[in-house]
């Protein structure tokens, strides 16, 4: 059953990622990002993290990819075609490039990093409750406090800097 | 074989029970709306609609009300885009639907050996499931807005995704306190405890302690901006139909009409999380696993089943009084400006919220037994 719902949506997750690259209407792009957001959460919850599952749709498609959308339809207009390409030299790199990165994945996968690990689908302890709020609480607040605090000061210098820079522009 | 096909069945019911409860409740709103602003405003309202001469003070209206939009002609503007045009109220009115899942309306039902927890999903960060499904309706507005191909439809999209992402900041905010009291992001477990006697030192078993007195800040908070998410007056700014022109200005027939809809079933869903959180859930006062114990003493012992019967009735009252509440409200306050109510998001509700999960902390931490 499970399995049946895994294959759906990988499916689902890999036809959405390819909307985002081939799409050239901005819009339909971020929405298939929010389609895969989705799928990934889809995920987590075949693995019983539940709530990594729903931090996930909250935090990256209910408010990050909002702001996305939100921001692309106001800055830019309809269904107008752009100007001639600005990154070509890339573009012509990025495919070379791309299967470096795909044939460097393979070697990982066929290294022995991944061999010790057993098959996370056969430990029953795996997945009971080790994406549940109480464990993921325990981790952040707990065994990595600092860390965690250190990241939520520096998301606020982030926050604090950026609105310093565009009320400069501004004035 | 049929006990997987027993198990198939609850689980049916179960759904079905709160897809039954949250379209019928809709549906029904329809109706409540027009005929309260009608009692409110001494006016009679909609009784016209009659099946062979049977009125039934108006209750044909909701059906009347379908037919017509659903034979409407059903109109694409020529520049749309045909695609998200027609995905925006499937958005829109499907995660307002299905968001009702996580709030329990009864207890553990013990039947023929089986434990039927009687709510439509059981999640262990319930809440957090109802509050992701309400943030993803804003997909609905904001695809209705832009893929009009209307400036104006577009504006109305932009504020009514404005105001649901100050709104949604603010309920995720209030909930935390709720959360921190019955230390669980389980609805179930919420209401469970919401089942216990509050302050029992000072007034023994009189008065239960339910959300909306151990947390009577986050409760109006809450409440508040879960009217601003359902984008109805005193929030309509978004779409204001009669003046302001709105995102689904290009819609008409029965897509306009799921619009409509997705506002009234996130109505019922704010009514049914403000039931869980904060008015003790499907908990009715004094009846406990074995029957009424009333606190002068008296004992009326009950059945299993009368008491989830009891328990499940409660939960609909409540709702039903939380919807007759909100459409109260509509009736009565005029609308917020666009700033006033950014201002009231960002400076009012969401500061207070914080402050309120500041105070419950420090309450928590004092009344902790080392």
């Amino acid at each position: 059953m499970s399995g049946v719902v895994f294959f759906l949506v990988a499916i689902l997750a890999v036809a959405s990622a390819l909307g985002l690259v081939l799409r050239r209407n901005p819009i339909h792009g971020a929405l298939f990002l929010v389609v895969n957001l989705g799928c990934v959460a889809v995920m987590y919850l075949l693995l019983g993290a539940e709530f990594l599952a729903l931090a996930q749709v909250i935090i990256y498609a209910g408010a990050i990819m909002v702001l996305f959308v939100f921001a692309i339809m106001v800055l830019i207009p309809g269904k107008e075609e752009t100007g001639p390409d600005p990154l070509r030299l890339q573009r012509l790199l990025a495919l070379p490039l791309g299967a470096l990165l795909l044939v460097e994945i393979a070697l990982i996968l066929q290294s022995s990093v991944f061999t010790a690990a057993p098959h996370p689908g056969v430990q029953p302890g795996y997945a009971a409750g080790a994406g549940g709020i109480q464990s993921v609480g325990r981790l952040l607040l707990r065994d990595y406090l600092l860390p965690f605090e250190v990241t939520s000061v520096l998301l606020l210098a982030a926050l604090v800097g950026v609105l310093a820079l565009a009320k400069r522009k501004a004035g | 074989m049929s006990a997987t096909l027993t198990d198939l069945g609850i689980a049916l019911g179960r759904v079905g029970f709160v897809m039954l409860f949250v379209l019928n409740m809709g549906g029904l709103l329809t109706w409540v709306e027009r005929k309260q602003s009608a009692v409110m405003q001494d006016r009679i309202g909609a009784n016209r609609a009659s099946i062979f001469g049977l009125r039934l003070f108006g209750l044909f209206h909701p059906l009347a009300d379908a037919l017509k939009m659903l034979t409407k002609e059903d109109f694409v503007p020529a520049r749309a885009d045909r695609a998200l045009f027609n995905l925006a109220p499937l958005v829109s009115v499907v995660f307002a639907l299905v968001a009702f899942a996580a709030i329990p309306f009864g207890d553990v039902l013990r039947i023929g050996g089986r434990e039927i927890p009687l709510q439509a999903v059981t999640l262990n960060a319930g809440i957090l499931y109802v509050f992701a499904m309400l943030s993803l309706g804003v997909y609905g507005v904001m695809m209705a807005g832009w893929a009009s191909a209307n400036n104006y439809a577009l504006l109305g999209g932009q504020r009514a995704a404005a105001l649901m992402i100050s709104a949604e900041v603010a309920i995720g905010a209030s909930i935390m306190g709720v959360a921190m009291v019955y230390g669980s992001l389980d609805m179930m477990e919420i209401v469970r405890g919401q089942g216990g006697p509050l302050l029992q030192q000072y007034f023994g078993d009189w008065i239960p302690k339910w959300g909306v007195l151990t947390q009577p800040l986050a409760f109006i908070l809450f409440l508040t901006a879960g009217i601003a998410s359902t984008k109805r007056i005193p929030f309509d700014f978004p779409e204001g139909e009669s003046e302001i022109i709105g995102y689904f200005v290009e819609y008409s027939g029965m897509k306009f009409g799921m619009f409509m809809m997705a506002d009234f079933v996130e109505t019922v869903v704010i009514a049914g999380m403000t039931t869980a959180l904060f008015l003790g859930g499907w908990q009715v006062p004094y009846l406990m696993a074995d029957g009424l114990h009333f606190p002068w003493g008296v004992a009326v012992p009950l059945g299993h089943v009368t008491v989830v019967v009891l328990q499940v009735l409660a939960f609909c009252l409540k709702v039903a009084v939380m919807c007759w509440f909100l459409m109260l409200i509509r009736w009565t306050l005029p609308r917020f400006r666009y700033d006033q109510a950014m201002r009231l998001g960002w400076l009012g509700l969401f500061p207070l919220s914080i402050l309120n999960v500041a105070i419950t902390g420090l309450v928590l931490l004092a009344g902790r037994t080392p």
